[in-house]
């Protein structure tokens, strides 16, 4: 699993490369969390073009970030996400916390 | 023709996809799309990620079993744990349940596994644990032609 980053005018680019699951969980979390304190922003936009696998445990992660960009008026931008990641994102309904970036 | 597989492995988190992976590979031969593979490998890692965070507690000496069978053109995986047993399994499924709201848990495991495949029965092992049961029927590509 591999994050990636890019700073431009209107926001905090990440990339997610690879597979969210348990296992990886722990490294996006914590890349996120260190990006989005350290970069002002005013959104994240999270590239999901290259993650090939995700499952609950990234709605779970993406909640949490939610939880803490919400507090600083941060809106998170999901972006290209694969038909098997989408249909997890659109079960969970993060889609009514969260905009799709076009 | 039926065909089956069994494989046991620690519960521990950097088996999941190896998990899923040999599950959706076993059933290639019935001609799966890509989308009914992704299914499968969604709900198989929904149940191996329980039985390592809430069955075992992420503690060590854990072991998943899944059991795979696939026949005519469904598959059916039985995944089970001798952990600490889920207490009540209908709040368990119920969408958005946690026992553990501070972890950022979603709580969609099983909606997600439910959804994605036909049938989802989840039961207590014995003496403790948990096993989860999943069907699918596999319609394949050609289904879609037909159906348009």
């Amino acid at each position: 699993m591999r994050v990636e980053h890019t700073v431009k005018k209107d926001g905090l680019y990440v990339k997610l490369l690879g597979e969210l699951d348990e296992h990886s969980s722990a490294i996006v979390r914590t890349r996120l969390d260190e990006l989005t304190d350290r970069v002002f922003s005013e959104r994240l936009v999270l590239d999901m073009s290259e993650l090939t696998f995700m499952d609950s445990t990234g709605v779970g992660v993406l909640l949490g970030r939610y939880k803490k960009l919400k507090s600083r008026g941060v809106p998170i931008y999901i972006k290209s996400p694969r038909p098997n990641v989408e249909r997890v994102l659109v079960l969970s309904g993060i889609y009514n916390i969260m905009y799709k970036a076009v | 023709m039926k065909n089956q597989m069994t494989m046991i492995f620690d519960a521990v988190s950097q088996n999941e996809a190896f998990a899923r992976n040999a599950v959706a590979a076993f059933c290639v031969p019935l001609d799966p799309t890509i989308d009914e593979l992704n299914d499968i490998k969604t709900a198989v890692s929904e149940a191996v990620t329980n039985c390592i965070v809430h069955a075992y507690e992420n503690t060590p000496n854990g072991a998943v079993c899944i059991k795979t069978t696939i026949q005519n053109n469904s598959v059916h995986i039985v995944v089970s744990d001798e952990g600490v047993g889920i207490e009540d399994i209908d709040a368990a499924r119920q969408p958005f349940f946690t026992t553990k709201p501070g972890e950022e848990r979603s709580g969609m495991g099983f909606t997600v596994m439910e959804s994605f495949m036909d049938e989802l029965a989840v039961e207590h092992n014995h003496p403790t644990g948990t096993i989860v049961s999943m069907t699918k029927t596999i319609r394949g590509a050609d289904w879609k032609g037909k159906k348009r």
